[in-house]
């Protein structure tokens, strides 16, 4: 265990961090807010620590699969603890579970909140708690790559850890020159999301905080009641696009930019995130008519709604506890599945699910003709083995996850609905779930055991379980 | 720049890891699934798995829009193949590996009609290093620069030679020959000395002059041994065909010693004059029933590093004035230490030197200079690059103690109308010359890179 290399990095991430907040600090001392000095406060210590474990290279700078995996889990663990400084520091959050909890949710682009009045935070905290979505939407380890000359080789490792999705690849040869433009793209869409709102008359301030939070389909809003506060259908359909924009495999973008159309075109995966979003909005629609009267209306809602939950952001502009039964298990069953793999979004991904559909009926052919021989294929070419079991591994994994949590979580004695929701809203990094934890409701409630149980369980489903649960190996603690 | 590599055997590999490290855009095609996984965990470099001969698989690598294809797989037809698909589609330059004797013959004519940039022959390559390192038995390896007007040698410092605990002015004084010590390697660490830097016993030292000059220092300090006239070869793959023939050429008398009966009579109906034993490499007693005691040089080129570096040491202890030992993995050469190994050859590392050297007089062709001829020496913890300054620049006419140099280098030699000069502080570099630069620090692409 290269453990000098692993403090190393997490310097380099930490020093990062303090340059992140700088933003927001401006934004407080623009604003004249007194919560400048928690985060002059927060800067300096992030920096202190930065600097005093980077100090110096180690000189054997390498690291393999398990040092990488467990600097991602703890860059994660370290980088919430510092971000949740301002919040407590400040004194807006009085409890350090509480703060930790909030950015855990900001950092994972979960978007629970445990503020019962969200718009009493002064607009520092604000903007750093929304930002905080932007940072986690893409992954800070790959951010800090594209800026530090860090490991060129062998950061796969990291990249592979931190960006979800069952088969991680490079669009160019150089992982640097990937992470720069992931980080383009990803800058360039919130950029025109945000100059699309402010055109639809949206504040400046509102429309920064709202784009970051749907550019990393987090969902912390400035607003108790969510996008329903702005009223307006302009800005619901604005923000629905971007969240099912920034919900697709941000290779296409680079596909695109580059002229190569057929490889969007042939993505089974997009064909099927866009099948399942339209046949989920048809069916809300249908199922909702009654109760909003006019198809627009209803149109209008599911389309959104149903954007926020596959895409895991977690916005809301109507309340959809309220909704029919079907239309309700549509949501939690579309809060399961997420996003396209190496989006911003949680969940199980639609790749995953492609892949273990077609390799259990596979597998049912199989058992028909035992001689027969059955491969996997997605977008025209053959799926490895070994990324199948990976596929199936994940899988059982999340169940295990989630059924150890509900279990846990339950002991705060709340009703089935809210208990198996708030774990899955979670995991899946969405944000509201249904019962006491939906589009109206909030996290505030929870037990202190509960809440860090949930945000251990956000930073699991943002890393895609196995960084997080490698810390808790002790062989990989050992040092022979 | 864009590098395909397709292939990513020992030489692919080995070029993958140290174009990737240079900086290039390096995209490995291969047909192994599991070579190619390894390759992308480790390195900085997108894998593509399929033939890389295939139109698709060469579409999908962007080789139209490459600046260089190298075909290193383990077959010579598939690397042609590949290349020259690689050309129709685009590609600007190919380097393809060829090492079936039979083709060598007509490569010149290949590289014409095909639109081959070049073509490597790491066997052959292999035993022209083994032949020049016999050629100068004083040595432990011998490098050339200027089309064979400056030599650099590696030489070890035994128990009893005078240099031991001489610094180096007093040497270059005590002596006056025309050398200069550019590189000194010490219990597994490299010097570039400057000239209080004292030698030691068991230092091994490279020494760049002219062969004469050499020649002179050689026999000043007393460690001149005789020619080399007859040769022990264990193992008679290619490197062995390919190095009989050029020593049987040079008028020295080759035994091979070979295990495979029908590679044997393959030896015996292409190699006349030479000695083809049927027998065992690592059989003691056949070792000694063959002569090597009474051998002038040994050559260990099996198949097996453990076995060359087995036989080699015993072959050292039949006190064989000169051995030379093939490795392809020099991971482990550090532990051997005073075991006897001394001149290693590598297949692989000489051919992606050659290839990496090529990449980079391709690179800067349009610079104010450039790299002719590049050799990693000690290791290959140590460069010794050729430049050829073609305009005047910054560097241009000012008296060497005036420039400011980065740490870790040397000038070791200006070539001035093919005369090799060894620079001292005031002497200046001038457009035309050849600068020879041994430097510990990689990447130099220009020879202004050498300023601070």
């Amino acid at each position: 265990m290269n453990y000098k290399m692993i403090f190393h990095i997490l310097g380099s991430i930490l020093k990062a961090e303090a340059c992140l907040m700088l933003p927001s600090a401006l934004v407080a001392a623009v604003y004249g807010e007194s919560c400048l000095g928690a985060f002059a406060a927060a800067i300096l210590f992030a920096l202190a620590a930065g600097v005093l474990l980077s100090w110096k290279r180690p000189a054997d700078s390498v690291i393999f699969a398990r040092e990488g995996f467990i600097v991602v889990g703890l860059a994660w663990v370290v980088m919430s603890l510092v971000g949740a400084l301002p919040f407590y520091l400040s004194g807006e959050i009085p409890s350090f579970c509480d703060s930790f909890f909030e950015t855990v949710s900001g950092f994972t682009t979960t978007g629970a909140s445990i503020l019962t009045e969200v718009e009493h935070l002064p607009r520092g905290l604000l903007f750093w708690r929304s930002f905080t979505h932007w940072i986690g939407g893409m992954g800070v380890l790959v951010f800090v790559l594209t800026i530090l000359p860090l490991a060129g080789e062998r950061s796969m490792h990291l990249l592979r850890a931190e960006v979800p999705g069952p088969s991680v690849g490079k669009l160019v040869p150089k992982m640097r020159s990937t992470a720069i433009i992931l980080y383009s793209i990803y800058l360039a869409l919130t950029v025109l999301e945000v100059i699309l709102l402010v055109a639809g008359g949206m504040p400046l301030f509102d429309s920064l905080v709202n784009s970051f939070a749907t550019a990393g389909t987090g969902g912390f809003s400035i607003r108790n009641a969510s996008i329903a506060a702005y009223g307006s259908a302009y800005a619901d359909g604005v923000i629905g696009v971007f969240m099912l924009l920034f919900g697709v495999n941000f290779n296409l973008y680079y596909f695109l930019l580059i002229g190569n159309f057929s490889a969007v075109w042939r993505s089974e995966e997009l064909r099927c995130y866009l099948g399942i979003v339209g046949l989920s909005v048809a069916a809300i629609t249908l199922n909702t008519l009654s109760s909003y009267g006019r198809l627009s209306t209803a149109f209008r809602y599911a389309f959104f709604q149903v954007s926020s939950i596959i895409t895991t952001t977690g916005f809301a502009t109507a309340d959809f506890d309220k909704w029919p039964a079907l239309s309700r298990c549509i949501l939690a069953a579309l809060m399961v599945l997420g996003a396209c793999g190496g989006s911003t979004g949680g969940g199980i991904k639609v790749s995953r699910l492609v892949i273990a559909v077609k390799s259990t009926l596979a597998e049912c052919r199989r058992m028909l003709h035992p001689r027969s021989v059955e491969i996997v294929k997605m977008d025209g070419k053959a799926v490895s083995e070994s990324t199948v079991a990976g596929v199936h591994i994940f899988l059982a994994a999340y169940c295990f996850v989630l059924a150890g949590s509900v279990l846990l979580v339950a002991l705060d004695n709340f009703d089935f609905t809210t208990t198996i929701t708030s774990v899955l809203a979670c995991l899946g990094n969405i944000g509201p779930g249904l019962g006491a934890v939906g589009p109206m409701g909030n996290f505030s409630g929870f037990s202190v055991f509960s809440k860090l149980i949930l945000s251990a369980d956000m930073l699991l489903g943002r890393l895609e379980i196995f960084p997080m649960i490698m810390l808790f190996f002790p062989s990989v603690w050992r040092k022979r | 720049m864009k590098i395909v590599i397709v292939g990513d055997g020992k030489v692919g590999f080995t070029l993958t890891q140290q174009l990737s490290k240079e900086g290039h855009n390096v995209v490995v095609i291969d047909s192994s699934n599991q070579a190619l996984e390894n390759s992308v965990n480790v390195l900085d470099v997108i894998g593509i798995h399929g033939n890389g001969a295939s139109y698709a698989v060469q579409m999908e690598a962007d080789v139209p829009h490459c600046d260089l294809l190298i075909a290193a797989t383990s077959t010579d037809e598939l690397n042609l193949l590949c290349c020259v698909l690689a050309r129709k589609l685009g590609a600007r330059h190919t380097i393809a590996r060829v090492r079936n004797p039979e083709y060598s013959q007509q490569l010149l004519f290949m590289k014409e009609e095909l639109g081959l940039s070049m073509y490597v022959n790491p066997e052959l390559a292999a035993a022209n290093e083994a032949a020049r390192t016999l050629s100068f038995p004083s040595a432990l390896k011998v490098e050339t620069f200027a089309k064979g007007r400056v030599d650099l040698v590696e030489i070890k410092l035994r128990p009893g030679s005078v240099l031991n605990g001489l610094p180096l002015h007093a040497l270059y004084s005590k002596y006056r020959v025309h050398i200069l010590v550019c590189a000194v390697q010490r219990d597994n660490r490299v010097y570039i000395p400057t000239g209080d830097f004292i030698l030691k016993e068991g230092d091994k030292i490279n020494i760049t002059a002219s062969p004469r000059e050499i020649l002179f220092f050689f026999r000043a300090i007393g460690i001149l041994t005789e020619k080399v006239r007859n040769v022990m070869i264990v193992g008679g793959g290619k490197i062995a065909y390919y190095l009989a023939r050029s020593l049987t050429e040079s008028g020295m008398r080759v035994k091979i010693i070979e295990i495979d009966k029908e590679r044997c009579q393959q030896l015996c109906q292409r190699l006349p004059g030479v000695m083809i034993i049927h027998g065992d490499g690592t059989d003691e007693e056949l070792l000694r029933e063959e002569g090597i005691e009474a051998t002038d040089a040994f050559v260990a080129l099996t198949d097996f590093d453990e076995e060359n570096i087995i036989i080699s040491m015993y072959a050292g202890t039949k006190q064989v004035p000169k051995v030379i030992t093939k490795i392809n993995k020099l991971s482990f050469l550090d532990i051997l230490g005073n075991s006897g190994i001394e001149s290693v050859i590598s297949p692989k590392h000489i051919t992606s030197n050659q290839i990496v050297q090529y990449v980079r007089a391709m690179e800067n062709s349009f610079g104010s200079s450039n790299v002719e001829t590049l050799h990693r020496i000690v290791n290959n913890q140590v460069e010794a690059l050729e430049f050829r300054v073609r305009e005047k620049s910054r560097i241009v006419g000012v008296p060497l103690k005036d420039l400011q140099l980065k740490k870790d280098l040397l000038i070791a030699c200006i070539v001035r109308n093919s005369q090799p000069i060894i620079p001292g502080g005031s002497s200046t570099i001038e457009v035309g010359d050849g600068v020879i630069v041994v430097t510990t620090n990689p990447h130099f692409q220009d020879l202004c890179d050498i300023l601070k």
